[in-house]
């Protein structure tokens, strides 16, 4: 994987976290799995960045974890969203999906922009 | 996600373990990845290789997790310790609410013995433990001779004695003093329309910078100043205030003393005050330079003080004051005057001058307060343990839901928390009161009382009692509560009779220690009680009662001593005239010096043809009176007093006092025998009583008095004795004294009394401290053996019941529960003489003229507690007397 995916990953890491318990609680091996598979295999999180993401919003309140057991009978901690971090989750894609407009303004400009009028 | 099946929930048994949690995790973690790849077709030795590769640095993840995962747990057991301290106090609100004449009682109870223990301790922080208000104030140390009986002129040095020592000592940064021989009121403040009165002191140039007073405004005494100079004066803050209105211009303006001009060069900060340190109960208004070219053959008259080098110590300095000793004259114009000082300059801590016997006397109160302390909180342990016995089933309930007994006992001590927590507000509030009332007493002879304050040390006190009284006197009760048997007390459908009995024997022990403590508190009050009965009975030589001193203004100048002295004569001669004409005046009469002030001596008298070793004759201490003062101090007189007819020309004529004519002449009259000073013949022509001239609880020494028509007085007190209150006659004094000298400023006029009260006062206020103490401690101890006795009259309602109806009588059983009582206070008292013995042992240098072993105060206290002991078990046997065996019986 190259640096320029890394860094990426680290800055929206939480929101894709967040958004892949808005379906249910999972254990941290699930959240990578589903995390590739809705993008298309295209985003994958390492183990070494994920575990402390996770850890850190439930430090926060965002998730709150249990103990389960997995679909083949093993302990696992699954994570859950609480109100808290729903509200987060909305706050930060809100956020996002402002971020892309721009960029894909800036990146899609077919033109240069108007000279900015003196005032 | 499944929930956990119960068998499989043993793994956190002991705990919560955020390190055991995150490996758990990982290896979930890593042991699914190896499933999916195995799933894939990898071999299972190469899947495992695969998913460790892929999760990389396993371990620093691992490290990040248990970081976390800690911080989290603390935070968790934080809030929960919260949420449980919150809800317990929800609880102790609501349960003390109900019970409110329990918590109002031992909220009392806490206030008074926490309110008395912040107010002695801020006097005792002030005096005892704050360092004097100086900077690097342990370096300032007070030179003085070891005390003899010859008053203040042996406790001070000569001009020239002070610049030896200061230029030869080589352990001072600098030496300083201060004119020893002021008395109040010895200023007139003139020019403002009447002449008012005023206290100056005139100290050495350097006096301020030795102390390291800045002034608020304006500057301190410049050199040029000290010698000579234009006549200048720093004005205390107090006095600018009360004098001058606070003027911020007043530095530089001149006012007028005694009718000349003086400049104000300064106003001293009002956290300097002359009078807390140097002379207790004083207050001083201005200072001026003390010129030791004119005061160079008065012989002693400054007081030393020195500010030591850093890192020199006091034995040091008195090395250092040993080796200058011999260099220094008296007078450097009488070379038979060198070595005169030797021995006689021993430096001491300034802090430990001013403190001096007051040490003892604070620790004895304080230890008294903590007496008090240890009462109110026995007491609070006793209410406690007699509620929790009352509430041993709800606690057996929560027990039984799931309450462990740390919670349980954590509950009890956040009642007692709460009591003591109000208790002590409450008590600071108290201590407030004392001691801003305190801060104020003018007529206390007290040092550094104007610095008390309830400072943030005292704050901190007020919390470490609190948290004290809280845990100590909670926990006893908490810890009998949670370990009784559950199910006893739940089975137990009745009166506890099990537990009760065995809280009853805890309660027991505890009423005994009150009692003891409360003996030790009540013998102590009892013997410093009696020391003041006895310093009361001292006689001190004169009559204090209905009479009164005035200072009066007086101007003798004339060119000669001759004829100075008969102005002052024809002067004085008209005043005691006038005033003794007035209505209701029996006798008046002036001398320069009044008893229990400040006093001075001149120099050695010998009998004629006589001879004495050195040093076996005493320096006494000189008075220069009218003829009437004897009277009119009410002084006994054997011989005869002066008369205007003594004149500078006729005969020299003195009297003396009792001490001196022993010394003197043993076994013999010393009226018309004659004393030799140098050349000079004095006519001894009476005799008189010693009179208390520094301490009334000092030993006397000798005194000597001139007649003012042959020897220059320092001054004039007018005392008059009079038939009505001294008060009533003020107003027809000053008119007097104002028609015979317009100038006459109206100084005060003070009752003798007050002087002798003022000279009681630290040990009256000792005593009714300690006395106070001890009422409360033997109030305190009514309470708790009351309580114990009624709550175990109570305990075996049914008991006395079932022996009432087998015929037990009345008076039986109520002589019973008296005797139960008596028992206690015995108990109580035994123990009690043994702290007694302690604590009399403590206070026995307090003591004046009393044993410390003191078989009345010690029977006082026998009979005191046991009526105390008496009437608190006369109510509960009035009670147990009066159960209904039939209703008893019922009850159950």
């Amino acid at each position: 994987m190259d640096t320029a995916k890394l860094e990426f990953l680290r800055g929206t890491l939480d929101v894709l976290i967040l958004k892949a318990l808005i379906w249910g609680p999972l254990h941290g091996y699930a959240i990578t799995n589903l995390i590739r598979r809705q993008s298309d295999e295209a985003l994958f999180v390492e183990e070494g960045t994920l575990y402390p993401a996770l850890w850190r919003l439930e430090n926060k309140g965002l998730l709150e974890a249990e103990w389960g057991l997995s679909a083949n009978n093993r302990k696992a901690k699954f994570y859950r969203l609480t109100p808290e971090g729903r509200r987060q989750l909305r706050r930060e894609v809100k956020a996002w999906e402002a971020y892309a407009t721009a960029v894909a303004k800036v990146i899609g400009a077919t033109q240069p922009p108007l000279p900015e009028e003196i005032g | 996600m499944k929930p956990i099946p119960l068998w499989r929930r043993y793994s956190r048994l002991f705990g919560a373990d955020p390190a055991a949690d995150v490996k758990d995790e990982l290896r979930f973690h890593l042991e699914a990845k190896i499933d999916d790849l195995v799933s894939q077709g990898w071999r299972p030795e190469a899947a495992r290789q695969e998913a460790g590769r892929q999760f990389g640095d396993l371990r620093t993840v691992q490290e990040i997790g248990v970081s976390i995962g800690e911080k989290m747990e603390r935070r968790k057991r934080l809030k929960d310790y919260w949420s449980d301290s919150l809800q317990d106090v929800r609880y102790a609100f609501r349960t003390l609410g109900r019970d409110a004449g329990f918590a109002a009682v031992s909220i009392v109870i806490l206030a008074l013995a926490i309110g008395a223990n912040i107010a002695v301790f801020s006097v005792v922080n002030t005096l005892l433990l704050r360092p004097l208000p100086f900077p690097d104030s342990h370096q300032l140390v007070w030179i003085a001779p070891p005390p003899t009986a010859c008053g203040l002129s042996c406790a001070t040095y000569s001009a020239d004695a002070y610049e030896e020592f200061r230029a030869q000592s080589r352990a001072y940064q600098d030496v300083t003093g201060y004119e020893a021989f002021t008395t109040p009121d010895n200023l007139r403040l003139t020019g403002l329309g009447e002449p008012e009165p005023a206290t100056g002191v005139e100290v050495i140039g350097n006096f301020f910078q030795v102390l390291g007073v800045q002034p608020a405004m304006g500057r301190l005494f410049a050199p040029d100043e000290v010698r000579g100079g234009p006549q200048v004066a720093l004005l205390s803050n107090a006095y600018w205030r009360r004098q001058f209105n606070a003027d911020p211009a007043i530095v530089g303006k001149a006012i007028e003393l005694n009718g000349a001009p003086v400049t104000v060069v300064g106003v001293l900060p009002a956290s300097f005050d002359f009078g807390a340190v140097f002379s207790p109960g004083a207050k001083v208004d201005l200072f001026t330079p003390l010129d030791l070219d004119r005061e160079r053959n008065w012989g002693n008259i400054v007081t030393l003080l020195g500010r030591l080098k850093p890192g020199v110590t006091v034995a040091h300095a008195l090395d250092d004051a040993n080796r200058v000793a011999p260099n220094m004259y008296f007078n450097v114009k009488y070379p038979e005057s060198l070595g005169r000082y030797k021995g006689d300059l021993i430096p001491v801590p300034l802090k430990d001058y001013v403190i001096g016997k007051l040490r003892r006397s604070l620790i004895a109160l304080w230890s008294a307060v903590g007496a008090i302390l240890l009462i109110a909180g026995v007491n609070l342990s006793n209410l406690l343990l007699a509620r929790a016995a009352t509430r041993a089933k709800e606690f057996a309930v929560r027990g039984a839901l799931g309450a462990s007994r740390g919670r349980t006992v954590r509950q009890l001590l956040t009642e007692s928390l709460v009591l003591s927590g109000a208790g002590a507000a409450l008590g600071l509030g108290l201590a407030f009161i004392v001691i801003a009332w305190l801060a104020h007493q003018r007529s206390l002879a007290l040092p550094l009382l104007s610095a008390l304050r309830i400072d943030s040390q005292a704050l901190g006190w007020t919390v470490l009692i609190a948290v004290f009284t809280t845990v100590l006197f909670g926990l006893v009760p908490g810890l009998r509560i949670a370990g009784g048997n559950l199910q006893e007390v739940l089975k137990d459908s009745g009166r506890g009779a099990g537990l009760g009995r065995r809280h009853e024997r805890v309660r027991a022990v505890l009423v005994v220690s009150e009692v003891a403590l409360a003996c030790a508190l009540l013998v102590s009050a009892g013997l410093l009680l009696r020391s003041f009965l006895k310093v009361l009975d001292v006689d001190l030589g004169f009559q204090p009662d209905r009479a009164a001193s005035i200072k009066v203004e007086y101007d003798d100048s004339a060119p000669s001593d001759h004829a100075s002295a008969a102005k002052r004569a024809a002067i004085f001669h008209q005043i005691l005239d006038r005033v003794s004409a007035l209505p209701g005046v029996e006798a008046a009469g002036m001398a320069d010096y009044l008893p229990l002030g400040p006093n001075r001596n001149w120099d050695t008298p010998v009998p004629q043809g006589k001879t004495f070793a050195p040093g076996e004759l005493p320096d006494p201490l000189v008075y220069v009176i009218t003829p009437g003062f004897i009277r009119a101090m009410g002084i006994r007189l054997h011989g005869r007093d002066f008369t205007w007819a003594d004149v500078p020309h006729s005969e020299k004529v003195v009297l003396i006092n009792a001490s001196a004519a022993r010394v003197y002449w043993p076994g013999e009259d010393a009226v018309g025998k004659v004393l030799m000073r140098g050349e000079e013949a004095d006519l001894v022509v009476g005799v008189v009583d010693d009179i208390h001239e520094e301490t009334v609880e000092g030993p006397v020494g000798s005194q000597i008095y001139y007649p003012v028509t042959q020897q220059g007085p320092n001054g004039a007190q007018l005392v008059i004795r009079t038939s009505l209150p001294p008060a009533t006659l003020a107003a027809s004094v000053l008119h007097a004294l104002r028609e015979i000298n317009p100038k006459q400023p109206a100084a005060e006029f003070r009752p003798i009394q007050t002087i002798v009260d003022r000279a009681y006062s630290p040990r009256r206020f000792f005593m009714l401290l300690v006395a106070a103490f001890a009422g409360l401690g033997l109030l305190l101890a009514a309470l708790g053996i009351y309580g114990v006795i009624s709550y175990s009259v109570s305990q075996k309602t049914q008991e006395i019941g079932v022996r009432m109806a087998l015929g037990a009588s009345a008076g039986r059983v109520q002589r019973e529960v008296i005797l139960n009582t008596l028992r206690l206070a015995v108990a109580g008292i035994v123990l009690g003489t043994t702290a007694s013995v302690v604590s009399a042992r403590l206070i026995a240098s307090l003591l004046f003229a009393t044993s410390p072993w003191d078989v009345t105060t010690y029977a006082g206290m026998v009979l005191s507690l046991v009526a105390v002991a008496l009437i608190s078990g006369y109510i509960p046997a009035q009670r147990a007397s009066c159960i209904d065996p039939m209703a008893a019986l019922r009850s159950q």
